[in-house]
Parts: structure tokens; sequence; C-alpha cells
């Protein structure tokens, strides 16, 4: 926990946002709020409006959470974040309603599921819950990012496939394909394609962590060889 | 045919909770290593969706009598939360051997969205609203998740056994499987009457 008195540093605002799209992806990485992502992701804008929506809940969420970790008891931590959480989600759900009934209609159930996704008691009870406003909403901005993006991708490639469109423009004018293969709008294609692309999704980043990686350690290791060639001659000097 | 058999039917089979509506698929994916605690989180969810939708449906009743069914959605989650830990204090008083085979499962269930959502659906989907019809609702959608989580516990045990590629271990290969067996129950689709 960031202690009141210590100001925030730059990194402390950034890391959580970067952390919350690539490492801590909800989607690939944390294996959070499944439901949603097989459900409604049938469509690429489904998945848009779906990961808004969970992004608006979460950082409201997040940022209430973090102003009152101190004095929301912990024995009933809980059912207190719940009724945060639902209190949000009651929001979107008549927002979403009221101006965007076509949305509304499509993600149907899963809009008042929200409530209960696992992202957000998630990111709650073990982000906002001990760090400090700022952070916490840059948390919900990123993993609400991350969300939307993983969805959104997922929403991609199951509409291209699936009903040869894409964001419900049809392709099949543009290039002659067997398309469209009803096996991706179904169930069963949505569990194959999640799969699938969180194999890719994760191959892709640790490679690229690994290559960071490597080009660290060249950096310590030609530093070290200079720590290792500076010390002797300090040794030689005292001698002297 | 009685609707009620068409529920239970429909809930088991063709309209799979797992499988079909994508519901409860945290559970399906985290508690499916072993058929025994399968068994036990999904003789739990039976449990509680029984006793949910009866409940549920009589706050929605109140609620109506009231004209304010927008709060249904904070209603439902905060009695759902309230039954777990009320079920979970009686079991363990008056039935401690179910207490020790569901014990574990119950906290886990407050934010099982299959729960909330077969409440949710009771007052929204079904044809005929009455007290019984969102009992056999609840019950049939809890075996059908009982089934599914059943068969990817049987199915992840051997999958321990196999070969497997390095990035498909864990979540992906099940997933896979999942889609597997997601196209098996796509068959059931045909059952018309």
């Amino acid at each position: 926990m960031i202690e009141k008195t210590e100001k925030l540093t730059f990194k402390d605002i950034t890391s959580p946002f970067t952390n919350g799209i690539i490492n801590n992806n909800a989607t690939f990485r944390l294996v959070l709020g499944t439901c949603p992502t097989l459900a409604i992701t049938t469509s690429a804008s489904n998945g848009i409006g779906m990961g808004l929506s969970v992004l608006f809940v979460l950082v409201c969420a997040n940022a209430i959470v973090s102003i009152l970790r101190n004095i929301i008891p912990r024995k009933v931590r809980i059912p207190a974040y719940i009724l945060i959480i639902a209190t949000f989600s009651t929001i979107v759900e008549m927002v979403v309603r009221a101006f965007l009934p076509d949305l509304y209609d499509k993600l149907g159930l899963f809009l008042p599921l929200i409530v209960v996704n696992c992202i957000l008691l998630a990111r709650v009870e073990s982000f906002a819950s001990l760090n400090r406003v700022i952070p916490s909403i840059m948390d919900g901005i990123g993993i609400g990012l991350g969300f939307t993006f993983s969805i959104t991708l997922i929403g991609i490639v199951r509409e291209f496939l699936g009903a040869g469109s894409f964001f419900g423009i049809p392709i099949n004018s543009i290039i002659s394909a067997e398309l469209p293969m009803t096996f991706f709008i179904l169930p069963a294609g949505g569990f194959m394609v999640y799969g699938f692309l969180m194999v890719i999704f994760n191959s892709v980043v640790d490679k690229i962590q690994k290559s960071l990686e490597n080009r660290n350690r060249v950096n310590l290791g030609s530093r070290s060889v200079n720590a290792h060639i500076s010390t002797p001659e300090i040794d030689t000097q005292g001698g002297k | 045919m009685p609707y009620w058999l068409y529920l239970v039917i429909g809930g088991i089979f063709i309209n799979n909770f797992v499988l079909s509506r994508f519901l409860g698929i945290c559970p399906f994916l985290g508690v499916s290593r072993k058929t025994e605690t399968a068994l036990g989180m999904g003789l739990a969810v039976i449990f509680v969706m029984g006793m949910t939708s009866i409940i549920t449906f009589g706050l929605n009743l109140l609620l109506k009598e009231l004209n304010i069914q927008y709060l249904q959605t904070i209603v439902f989650i905060l009695v759902i939360a309230a039954l777990i830990q009320l079920i979970e204090i009686v079991i363990k008083r008056f039935a401690p051997s179910l207490y020790t085979a569901l014990g574990v499962y119950l906290p886990l269930i407050t934010t099982n969205c299959a729960v909330l959502g077969v409440a949710i659906m009771n007052v929204t989907e079904l044809a005929t609203q009455n007290i019984f019809t969102s009992f056999v609702n609840g019950i049939s959608s809890g075996i059908g998740f009982t089934v599914a989580l059943l068969i990817m516990a049987g199915i992840r045990e051997k999958l321990e056994y196999s070969e497997i590629p390095e990035k498909f271990k864990g979540f992906p290969i099940t997933l896979i499987t999942a889609s597997i067996m997601a196209m098996a129950f796509t068959a059931f689709a045909g059952l018309s009457f």
C-alpha cells in the first residue's frame, strides 16, 4: 500500500494502465469475465458495446472503492463491493436501454450480469481496495480497455468467419471466399476462437517480453563488465 | 407435452447453461479439474439455483407491486448473496455431512453468473411464469450445468496424461475441448416437439 504522505510518481500512474492492457489482460491472461466474452462476441460492434459498458462500471467502482477503502470494514467488504458495482451496472443498463435500444436487445441478459462479472470483483478486491484513487482509476481504464480490445478482437474474428462481414459491412463483395461458416457464430465456434486467440496472444506477448529482457540483459551485461574493469583499478590505486 | 417437461429437457440438453447460453463459464473452467470437486460444485449450484428461483420470483412480484422494477439487479444480487450465507449457516448447523461436501463451494457461487442469470431469466424469458415453472427452470438449469461440468472434469482427468503442445496447456486446451463438447450439444437443437 502506498502511504498517504508519499507523492505519486509518474510510474505509479502509468504502470497500472499498461499492465491492465497487456500483462494483466483480463481476457487472455487473467481469464476473467469469460461469460460475456463468449456470449456476446458474435459481432465486433457487440464487443465494443460490452467492453465500454464494463470499462465505465470498472472505473467508477474502482474509484469509489478506493475512496472508501479505509471506511469499509473488512468483514462486510464483499457485500459492500457488490452493492457499489450493482449501482453502476444498473446505471449502465438504464442508459443503454434509453439511448441504444439495438445494443440493449443484442446484449440482453448480459448487461445486468455485469454485476457478477468476475473482472470487477477481482480488480476491486485486489487493486482498488489497496491503492490510492488515481492509480485505481488508471487500473480501471487499463483493464477496461484491455477487455474491450480482446473481446472486440474475438468479435471481429467470429463475425468475419461466421457472418462474412466486418463491423456489419459484408466482405463477400470484396474478396470471394467460402464464407460465411456458420460454425463460428455458434457457441462451439466461440470456445474455439477464444482458445486459439489466447494461444496466439500469449505467444506474441511472451516473445516480445523475452526479446526486451534479452536487450536489458545485454545492457546490464556491458555495464557489469565495465564495473568489473573499474574495480581492480581502484584496488591498484588503493594498493599504491 | 407439458411446459415443465419442456423446461427440463431444454435446460439440460438444448439450452445447456454452460455450452449454449455461456453462463457460469468461470466455475466451468476453474473447478473442473477433478470429478469429485465438480460433483460437489454441481450439487451446490443445483441447490442454490432451486432456492433462488423460488425466492426471487416472490421478490419480483413485490417489485412489480411497488413499481420499482429498475432495482431488480441490485435487489436480486443482494438477496442471492444473503441467501447463500443463510444456506451455509443452516446446513452447517443441521446437516454437517452435507456441509463438508458443499461448504467450500457455497461462497464461490455468489459471483457465479448462472445463479443471477437464472433469476433474471425466470422473470423475463419464461412463457408461463409461476412459482412452479421458475423452480423447475432453476433446478433443470442447475442439472444442465452439473452435467457439463462433470463431462468436462472427466475429460480433463484424461487430458492430464496426454501430450499437449506447450502453449496450449491449461486454459486454451480446455476451451478447445469445450468447443468440441459444445459442437456435440448443438445436435440437441434438432430435438423438436
